[in-house]
């Protein structure tokens, strides 16, 4: 029965503030299931405070074959990364 | 609910609860809130009890963890509601004592709740039936008189919320999806529907525990599950049964056969092993 489901890509909230993270999948016949689904398989121990769901077909990636064109250009450029500054101790949080 | 921390010999061979005997010394309204009790939490135990029975054997693996965190539910209900009840009874008995060591004529659950699954349209149907029944009820147990069944009913009444969302989405999904689906949610609404009348006939311990404002006036509930019940139902696409008044009589101990052998599949440990723990 399952096979016939379409698959739903499952985002939990831990906390208020925080961002929805990706946890995996589940099988539902419609949007209002796969929340259910996701409730029943991915918050049994009080992981989320939030869930959304999105059909799997709906997602676009990235071409892994693109991968050097979309993601190598990068590599050389350490200045990017905020690593030149001093950070004074009073920031704590970045 | 852990495994029997029963002292042997504790047991009340009688079967004094439920039989009408009032323990002497006991004041009659303590003997009422205790079948008052074991009626709710019986019904929270027999049916987590058959949902249970669903576990490795659903339709999908969403829908056993599904099925398996709504028994959760309903088990943890009747342990508050069972423990309250061996306190009120006064006889040392604890809730694993009320759920492992008593006889089917000494359960007092509604009828509905022991019937058995069947498909999952019936299981279905059987869990909608009751989960707006249990949503009425802990609604206005949450106001009780008695404090500790009101915070009990609270609690129960949150779960309870997400059980109908599941189970009158699940019924709207089968009425209203393919012709086998329709006609098996059909098929299950009109097999079931006999055991509803008992759960609105009000007897001596209902009307007792609505006049102590410990419980709710039955009739009234009757027509508020009665049209949550017809709203489904409409969206489902499936047609109310006609009414027939039936002599169930699940809540006094009077049960249909399938309670017997439910039971002896659930206390089978603590029958053979008296006192086995984990």
């Amino acid at each position: 029965m399952s096979k016939d489901w379409p698959l739903f890509e499952v985002f939990i909230r831990s906390r208020a503030g925080l961002e929805h993270k990706h946890v995996g999948s589940v099988h539902a016949a419609d949007a209002r299931m796969a929340i259910e689904h996701a409730r029943d398989v991915y918050t049994r121990r009080q992981e989320g405070v939030s869930i959304w769901v999105v059909r799997s077909s709906d997602i676009m990636a990235s071409d892994p074959a693109e991968a050097d064109a979309l993601f190598e250009p990068a590599r050389d450029k350490v200045y990017r990364h905020p690593t030149f500054y001093t950070i004074p101790d009073e920031v704590k949080n970045l | 609910m852990s495994v029997a921390k029963t002292t042997p010999g504790v047991t009340d061979a009688s079967g004094a609860v439920g039989s009408g005997v009032t323990a002497p010394g006991a004041r009659p309204c303590d003997d009422t809130l205790l079948r008052y009790l074991l009626r709710l939490g019986d019904t929270s135990l027999v049916l987590g009890q058959r949902l249970g029975e669903w576990i490795g054997h659903s339709p999908a693996l969403e829908e056993d963890l599904g099925l398996a965190n709504l028994s959760l539910d309903l088990v943890g209900q009747a342990r508050l509601l069972l423990t309250y009840a061996a306190e009120v009874e006064g006889k040392g008995r604890d809730e694993d004592a009320l759920a492992f060591l008593r006889d089917a004529p000494q359960f007092m659950n509604l009828t509905l709740a022991e019937q058995p699954n069947g498909d999952f349209a019936q299981t279905i149907v059987r869990q909608f039936l009751l989960d707006a029944w249990q949503l009425e009820m802990y609604e206005a147990l949450s106001s009780s008189s008695d404090t500790r069944l009101a915070a009990i009913a609270a609690k129960a009444l949150k779960e309870s919320r997400y059980h109908y969302r599941f189970s009158s989405g699940w019924l709207i999904r089968l009425g209203d999806g393919t012709e086998e689906s329709h006609r098996r949610a059909q098929n299950a609404l009109n097999g079931l529907w006999r055991f509803t009348d008992e759960l609105f006939s009000a007897d001596e311990v209902d009307e007792q525990m609505a006049s102590a404002a410990i419980g709710p006036s039955l009739g009234e509930l009757q027509p508020r599950w009665s049209a949550r019940i017809n709203e489904v139902l409409r969206e489902a696409t499936l047609e109310r049964p006609v009414s027939a008044r039936y002599p169930w009589h699940g809540k006094r101990g009077v049960h249909t056969e399938h309670l017997g052998h439910m039971l002896t599949e659930m206390q089978h440990l603590q029958r053979t092993y008296p006192g086995a723990q984990w």
